[in-house]
């Protein structure tokens, strides 16, 4: 497991039961998730990687299941 | 967590409490009575630099931190709660776009925020959807020529019968999407609410959007993202702006109670001899500062940016909220017929707190979200446990 991979599971952990999902399974279509939890995810990819994430980057395709998360995160480094 | 103000915060607090002695607190009940904030103090909070408060100092703001812009939310809190809702929602409007807003909205509204020459508010509310807001009604049809036609009815909105630019959430097809309306703009009309419980000079109106053709660059953010990121944005902040306000209201209350207490005799004694009248101002002592130690948290993690800041500003909010109300209630006891009186401003607190409980989410909306947070964590921490005892047994 990547160290990104390993963090994203991690955050994930705050929000479901079941951080230990499917890399594909989408997060926010399957209702695990509220709607607090995308802006805390903007927050936590911000603070832990020095990314910003700003207008161009709103793409369901980045933020939609731990895969896209890391590939997004990996995308900006 | 250091509670210690900088010298250049500690400054600016008492600039703050300055200013809302002498310009906001001899004329609020009178705004109060009118139910009206009128131009000319919109003027004055904008020419101190206060609707400019979060915006980047390259855009013409004060670049305020959030420590700081949470002392000034608290100081017009304690002198008006329907003036602080302008800092609430001009203050989404420009959260919003300084974080979602393209390179062009920026460089076109910031400036203008920052002055106050453009006022904004912030259109989610409906009549037949306020909670349950991932439900709303409005619509917004993709046209041939790349615009969208806007059909919404917003209402409830604070400062919306001043406001120059207002960031609606409608529906494209079934993703939120948030669009900036600019007044003026055919088929966009304005109708100040009057008679409300509180809030009364919060200049609320009902906003109509009658097939508003607007132009796609007046999209913030990307259609779909309105609701969870843009108005995530806006709420998130509204709460943080509400929370401290509240912590404003609730010391007013206190401030109030004590000098009259120290002052009214009954029983040959003044009020604050008395053991039950003792309990109620303890109770107002304590809560206040647990209050206000609650939104100094959250403005330390918002600072850093920290990610577990939207639950704590919600915490925060909900805390301060019932603090406020509590606290007023209590402040009108103290007053008896005085208090039930407009000589006396308590009557105003008292009714104001009662809408620091339903705005920027209700009570009750923040208690499911802290209830399943704090379940979630729970669980986060068994499984913490369970780890370190495998651990342990691997050893
Ligand atoms: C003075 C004032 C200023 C405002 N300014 C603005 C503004 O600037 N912009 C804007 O968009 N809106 C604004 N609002 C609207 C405000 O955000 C809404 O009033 C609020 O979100 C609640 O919605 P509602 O009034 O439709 O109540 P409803 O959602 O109909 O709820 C009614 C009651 O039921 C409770 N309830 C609802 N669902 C549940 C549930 N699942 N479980 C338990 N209880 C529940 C609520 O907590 C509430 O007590 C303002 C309101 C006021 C009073």
């Amino acid at each position: 497991m990547s160290t990104i991979e390993d963090a994203v599971r991690s955050f994930l952990g705050q929000f479901v039961s079941d951080p230990d999902v499917e890399g594909d399974h989408d997060l926010f279509s399957s209702g695990m998730v509220n709607s607090l939890f995308a802006m805390q995810l903007v927050l936590f990819v911000e603070k832990q990687y020095g990314i910003t994430v700003a207008n161009e980057d709103l793409d369901y395709e980045n933020f939609k299941s731990v895969n896209a998360i890391v590939g997004f995160i990996q995308s900006k480094q | 967590m250091d509670f210690d103000l900088t010298t250049e915060q500690s400054r600016a607090k008492s600039e703050f409490r300055q200013w809302v002695e002498q310009c906001v607190v001899p004329v609020a009940d009178a705004n109060d009575n009118r139910e009206q904030t009128p131009p000319e103090l919109i003027a004055e909070i904008a020419a101190n630099g206060y609707l400019g408060a979060l915006v980047a100092k390259e855009y013409g703001g004060r670049g305020m931190d959030a420590l700081t812009w949470g002392l000034l939310c608290e100081e017009v809190g304690r002198g008006s709660a329907s003036l602080l809702s302008l800092l609430t929602v001009h203050g989404m409007v420009i959260q919003s776009l300084a974080k979602w807003g393209t390179l062009a909205q920026r460089e076109r509204w910031l400036p203008k925020l920052a002055t106050g020459a453009t006022v904004g508010a912030f259109g989610l509310t409906e009549p037949n959807i306020g909670s349950d807001a991932k439900n709303i009604e409005s619509t917004a049809v993709l046209q041939a020529d790349g615009t969208y036609l806007l059909n919404a009815e917003k209402r409830w909105i604070s400062f919306g019968a001043s406001a120059d630019l207002v960031l609606v959430i409608a529906k494209v097809g079934d993703k939120a999407t948030a669009f900036l309306v600019e007044r003026g703009m055919p088929g966009f009309s304005i109708e100040p609410i009057r008679g409300m419980l509180g809030f009364r000079s919060a200049n609320i109106a009902r906003l109509l959007m009658r097939d508003v053709i607007i132009p796609a660059q007046n999209i913030v953010g990307k259609v779909g993202f309105g609701f969870s990121h843009i108005a995530g944005t806006a709420l998130d902040h509204g709460r943080y702006c509400v929370g401290w306000g509240c912590v404003g209201l609730a010391q007013a209350a206190l401030d109030a109670a004590l000098s009259y207490s120290g002052e009214r005799y009954q029983f040959e004694v003044t009020l604050n001899k008395h053991q039950l009248i003792q309990e109620m101002l303890a109770e107002m002592i304590v809560n206040v500062k647990a209050a206000r130690m609650l939104n100094y948290h959250a403005a330390f993690l918002k600072d850093r940016g920290d990610p577990s800041l939207i639950m704590e500003t919600s915490m925060a909010k909900y805390f301060a909220s019932r603090v406020a109300s509590q606290a007023a209630n209590a402040a009108v006891q103290i007053h008896g017929a005085n208090g039930c009186s407009s000589d006396y401003p308590v009557q105003r607190y008292f009714r104001d707190a009662k809408i620091m409980e339903i705005i920027e989410g209700s009570n009750q909306m923040q208690q499911i979200i802290i209830a399943k947070s704090g379940y979630q964590q729970h669980l986060v921490n068994k499984r913490a446990a369970r780890r370190s005892a495998a651990e342990g047994e691997g050893r």
